[in-house]
């Protein structure tokens, strides 16, 4: 069976500031991260490939030369094979451009069984990739998953909702979004990265994946960003002061005063 | 050619709401959809339709239109009785093609986010996600999407200029919701169903809710809010007491749910629920960036906290610094 995973480079969104005089974000010296929900998709596919034979683990993504390095920690957590889409003519997709990308590289690859990715990456924070590389791919999809168990011609996947969950039984070939709920993913071993870095990583292009470049990166990209902006920092309030006592008496009447209470 | 985009472009017309509905219950996203929506749709001049998928849904046509929709667009059947991503984006998909809204609006829900960007590629146009804000640019009809991302440190505007329909998820809880008016009138038009049951690859199962009372943040006036230090799950019960004093609810931050001290149904913030309460009363959280992206839109924000260099501080109107535990039974002693 083999399984690709789809796997995003991301700044650590932790780490990110923001210029306080230019109110831009500061990227310089933010570490570069395996997009945490990824680690997960990731895991979710190593799980299977522990405890079935002739699982192959493919992981693959869409991003600048420097993408290689976290493809060397996949390889490293475990997967057999990593796949770098990359190429200028990719630059600046949205997610409809992004999607079409890794669904080329998807179907380059071949005989795919299983697809994973992450529910939704922490800088673009859009959660729409994976459901629509799966639409591209005319392959089955659900998001959100917290469980899964492998069936002969199908999975079980437990979908998490706002108000619990659903149960939902899924042809084979499909494409699975993955929440931090489902696992625990693991750690490089010492032996893996040794590894890791003997390994050759494919690198596609456009043309590779079979792509005209009219149809990658900014200008396949329906969407446009007008205007980037740090959000309005709210001005200061009020300071209570004096003893517990007194700043709960004062906060009562503020309240009142403003019907709030 | 791009002359054939423009005369495309100018074909679509109409704003649409997705009415997500679970168990035949209109979900309140909907009616803050209805809400944008109806404004969005003056500015354009143009129509406000909802789009209602499901089994025996019928007769929520008219609520709909009581709460702003000219139209509702109904499909109504045993296939559609669950949400499943391909019998749902299909209907809707063929619908698109068929009468070609010019901007469609869905909730950024686990189901919205689902449905989005499907129905995205499928109509061959863009999605912005997880909006908090929308605008009309009257000169050239595009709509202005605002949405935070790098988990909310940065805010962009997005468009979709030379793509039809325009697609976004808007996030519940920050939109207005519509004001209902019984006596609106407004038209029905059902949609056809093209497919057959072999046809979706997916079977639903099972259906499970979570146990426990249902927490309805999105609807809350007040809302009490405790973080790491309340120092164990136990501090929850002096919230809900201080809660349950002012006729509000309890929520909490994402660390105090990763450390099984309260549900996830609870969370604020980027990853949880969007709030926007009367008051938001935060008692021992730090106030991250996550945190804010959830609960700064409080009209009226209050904070707790023992350190005077905490970050939910900058959003505080009232801000108390001190410990918690000291200050709350103070509050509801004043309270009487
Ligand atoms: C401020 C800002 C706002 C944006 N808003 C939008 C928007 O509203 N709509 C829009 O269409 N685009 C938007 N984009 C562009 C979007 O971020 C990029 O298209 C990005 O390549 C993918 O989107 P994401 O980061 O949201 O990924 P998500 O859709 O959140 O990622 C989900 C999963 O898809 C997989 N995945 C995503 N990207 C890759 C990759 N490059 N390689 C391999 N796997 C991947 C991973 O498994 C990941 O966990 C925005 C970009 C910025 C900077
Ligand atoms: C991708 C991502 C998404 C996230 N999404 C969310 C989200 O949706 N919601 C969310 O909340 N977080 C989210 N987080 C986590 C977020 O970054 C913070 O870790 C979290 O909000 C911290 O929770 P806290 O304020 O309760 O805890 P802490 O940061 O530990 O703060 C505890 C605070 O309590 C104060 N304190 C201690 N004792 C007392 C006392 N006796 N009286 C008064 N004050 C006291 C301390 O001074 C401190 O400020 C997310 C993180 C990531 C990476």
């Amino acid at each position: 069976m083999k399984i690709v995973v789809c796997v995003k480079q991301v700044p650590d969104t932790n780490e990110v500031r923001i210029d306080p005089v230019k109110g831009t974000l500061i990227r310089d010296g933010v570490p570069s991260i395996l997009n945490p929900d990824d680690a997960n998709a990731l895991e979710a596919a190593l799980e299977l490939k522990d405890l079935y034979e002739d699982v192959a683990v493919e992981v693959l993504t869409m991003g600048p030369p420097q993408a290689a390095y976290m493809l060397r920690e996949c390889l490293a957590m475990g997967a057999d094979h990593a796949y770098l889409l990359s190429d200028r003519a990719f630059g600046g997709a949205d997610t409809c451009a992004t999607s079409t990308t890794l669904a080329a590289g998807i179907r380059k690859i071949q005989d795919v069984d299983l697809v994973f990715a992450g529910r939704q990456a922490i800088d673009g924070d859009t959660a729409q990739v994976g459901p629509q590389t799966a639409s591209r791919l005319g392959l089955p999809v659900v998001t959100y998953v917290q469980d899964i168990r492998l069936e002969e011609d199908g999975i079980i996947a437990e979908r998490n909702m706002e108000d619990g969950c659903e149960i939902i039984r899924v042809r084979r070939p499909c494409l699975l979004t993955v929440i931090k709920e489902l696992n625990e993913p693991r750690y490089m071993t010492t032996w893996g990265i040794v590894d890791a870095f003997k390994q050759e990583i494919t690198v596609w292009n456009h043309e590779d994946v079979g792509l005209d470049a009219a149809d990658c990166g900014l200008s396949a990209s329906p969407t446009q960003v007008l205007r980037s902006f740090t959000p309005p920092a709210k001005g200061k309030g009020e300071r209570l002061q004096g003893t517990p006592r007194e700043i709960a008496e004062t906060l009562v009447s503020r309240l009142h005063e403003k019907h709030l209470i | 050619s791009p002359e054939k985009k423009a005369a495309d472009v100018s074909a679509y017309r109409g704003v649409w709401v997705f009415a997500e509905q679970r168990d035949n219950e209109i979900q309140s996203v909907v009616f803050e959809l209805l809400g944008e929506g109806r404004k969005l749709a003056d500015e354009l001049e143009t129509e406000l339709c909802a789009v209602l998928c499901g089994c025996g849904i019928r007769e929520q046509a008219e609520e709909l239109i009581a709460c702003g929709a000219d139209k509702v667009y109904v499909a109504d059947h045993e296939i559609l009785k669950h949400y499943r991503t391909e019998s749902y984006s299909r209907v809707i998909f063929e619908a698109i093609e068929r009468y070609k809204p010019e901007v469609v609006l869905l909730g950024a829900t686990h189901i919205g986010r689902d449905l989005g960007p499907c129905l995205a590629v499928k109509a061959g146009t863009g999605l912005t996600a997880d909006c908090t804000k929308l605008e009309i640019d009257r000169e050239n009809r595009r709509l202005q999407q605002t949405r935070p991302a790098f988990g909310g440190n940065l805010m962009a505007t997005i468009i979709c200029p030379s793509h039809r329909p325009q697609m976004s998820t808007v996030r519940p809880g920050v939109m207005q919701k519509s004001v209902r008016d019984g006596g609106r009138t407004g038209a029905l038009i059902d949609l056809p169903i093209t497919f057959t049951e072999d046809e979706i690859p997916t079977k639903i199962l099972d259906i499970i809710k979570s146990v426990g009372e249902k927490v309805s943040l999105t609807d809350a006036k007040i809302i009490v809010a405790g973080g790491m230090g309340l120092g164990s799950a136990e501090g929850f019960k002096l919230l809900k007491e201080l809660a349950d004093r002012l006729g509000g609810v309890v929520a909490s931050s994402r660390a105090c749910v990763d450390a099984g001290w309260i549900a996830p149904s609870y969370q604020v913030g980027q990853t949880g629920t969007t709030v926007k309460p009367a008051v938001y009363i935060a008692c021992g959280i730090s106030g991250a960036i996550q945190h804010l992206a959830g609960m700064q839109n409080s009209d009226y924000i209050i904070a707790i906290n023992k350190n005077e260099n905490a970050p939910i501080f900058e959003v505080a109107d009232y801000g108390i610094v001190g410990d918690l535990y000291r200050v709350i039974p103070e509050l509801m002693e004043a309270l009487g």
